[in-house]
């Protein structure tokens, strides 16, 4: 175990997940926050920091005079957006462990479905885009596509098996009553009976959910954890790996891009200061934007070999009684994006034991957002 | 028709667009260590030289991915093969393949380098070379 672990997740809390909230980002953000630390058994006055990414247009000192958080010592936020989120506990754990902060709330609030919608025609402004934009590669799907399709290649995938995930998140999200697509499963009909986004790569099923929504969570020391009001959840380890000619939305450049190197070295990572093995990873959450990642971070993250997600999905081992359930609330498909910070507090409820498709006596989690990551434990 | 995003060059990249203005496909040689180097960067990563040397590529390559773009959207309003193609002299870069209608485009396929005009606005397109192809 290292230095992270003397850090713990003790609170979460979130709105609903919505097409329209009805309300601004700000109050969206403020009422994620004060369930957090309602739910950790805090006051607002016991917060002393905030973690958030780069990303995201709420002030922390708007959200201090909203919820009523006097003062504070730590103000940091992660770069990448979606892809850095569980960086955002790595962050939180620095700043309590090394005792800089007492408590930081995370938070993570948005109308990107009723307000300005993420996945449209450039939107994204992470410059330099000079190389891109003139080509036609203007939305995520297809900057993404452009990695998802060597993928394809090389190993031998339709579409059609990108749909066995789409599926399966789905299923989950049907009985999770947080989500988007709460009692709303779908075929595998469906799946290839929706429209193509990205052709040959993704369909309208494959792609995460433009959201409103806001979600937060309190991080603290262990040794504080253990007198409040939930069971422990350790920080075993957290990280934020980067490598050498990659990028978060053009991952073009290493020489093989049929494997995810960035999530290889976050497994490695993780793996190594939790001193587990993928095979005491009891339940998974793995960031897809688009479902093709999920299939990248399977294999990087050690649960099957190169190219056999297809077959790990196919054979159930990623559902409910399988060897690594995987996103259990429905994912970013099911049950909303919010840039993955959803996925750590699956992660948290899950070693509660308080998920909608609880996985039975699940001691350890992995949030892994590709080049970001977290192995949270149970007590 | 196809609308073009207009790029707009920077300090680090503008040796390309000039390049392109004159149909020469460009890339920039560490004056260093001699590495060829794209996408363009202010530093060579290998000895961190600043000194650089434009050169003429080859144009010739083979796609190593692509996808279909046709998301319905002013900006890409027509579709677009957007390809990743891995050029002879050993770097990458992102392109279109123009390509008869009903052309089955693959990876591996072997592509070389044409200039077209969108409007103002001139790229670097690829065509499927027949000569290596056949």
């Amino acid at each position: 175990m290292g230095d992270t672990a003397k850090a713990a997740i003790v609170g979460v809390g979130q709105t609903e997940f919505s097409k329209d909230s009805g309300r601004s980002e700000l109050q969206l953000a403020a009422e994620a926050v004060k369930a957090a630390i309602d739910d950790a058994g805090l006051q607002p006055a016991d917060i002393d920091g905030f973690v958030t990414f780069t990303q995201d247009e709420n002030d922390e000192l708007d959200i201090m005079r909203s919820v009523g958080i006097p003062r504070t010592r730590w103000v940091s936020r992660t770069s990448f957006g979606g892809s850095g989120s569980a960086a955002t506990v790595q962050q939180a754990a620095a700043a309590v462990i090394s005792g800089m902060a007492d408590a930081v709330v995370i938070y993570r609030a948005f109308n990107e479905r009723s307000g300005q919608r993420f996945g449209q025609p450039a939107q994204i402004q992470l410059a330099p885009l000079n190389l891109y934009l003139p080509f036609g590669l203007d939305t995520p799907a297809k900057m993404y596509s452009l990695w998802f399709q060597r993928y394809m290649d090389t190993y031998g995938l339709s579409n059609a098996d990108f749909g066995l995930y789409s599926v399966q998140a789905r299923t989950y999200a049907a009985t999770n009553p947080r989500a988007w697509f709460y009692e709303r499963p779908i075929t595998l009909d469906d799946h290839q009976n929706s429209r193509w986004i990205v052709e040959p790569i993704l369909r309208l099923l494959d792609c995460c959910q433009e959201s409103d929504g806001g979600v937060a969570l309190v991080v603290t020391t262990d040794q504080r954890a253990r007198d409040l009001r939930h069971p422990v959840v350790r920080i075993a380890a957290a990280t934020h790996g980067n490598l050498i000619h990659g990028s978060t939305l053009f991952n073009y450049f290493h020489p093989d891009i049929a494997r995810f190197a960035e999530a290889e070295s976050v497994a490695e990572q993780l793996y190594a200061t939790a001193g587990l093995a993928p095979a005491d990873i009891d339940v998974a959450m793995l960031y897809e934007n688009f479902s093709p990642v999920v299939f990248y971070q399977l294999e990087a993250f050690g649960f099957c070999g190169r190219g056999e997600a297809k077959d790990f999905i196919a054979d159930g081992n990623i559902a409910l009684d399988g060897a690594t359930p995987v996103n259990t609330h429905g994912g970013l498909l099911g049950e909303g994006y919010i840039h993955g910070v959803n996925n750590i507090i699956e992660g948290v409820r899950q070693l509660r034991g308080t998920a909608a498709n609880q996985v039975g006596g699940a001691r350890n989690a992995l949030v892994a957002a590709g080049l970001s990551g977290m192995i949270l434990t149970a007590d | 028709m196809i609308t073009v995003i207009p790029p707009v060059p920077t300090k680090t990249d503008e040796y390309f667009w000039q390049g392109v203005r004159e149909s020469r496909l460009l890339a920039r040689r560490c004056v260093g260590c001699g590495a060829l180097q794209h996408p363009p960067a202010p530093m060579c990563p290998h000895c961190q030289s600043l000194d650089f040397t434009v050169e003429e590529l080859s144009g010739h390559g083979i796609i190593h991915s692509w996808i279909v773009s046709r998301h319905p959207s002013v900006p890409d309003s027509d579709s677009r093969i957007v390809a990743l193609i891995d050029l002879k002299e050993g770097i990458r870069m992102v392109s279109n393949i123009t390509a008869e209608s009903g052309t089955q485009v693959r990876t591996g396929m072997a592509v070389r380098v044409t200039f077209e005009q969108f409007g103002d606005v001139t790229l670097p397109q690829f065509v499927i070379d027949e000569e290596v192809a056949s």
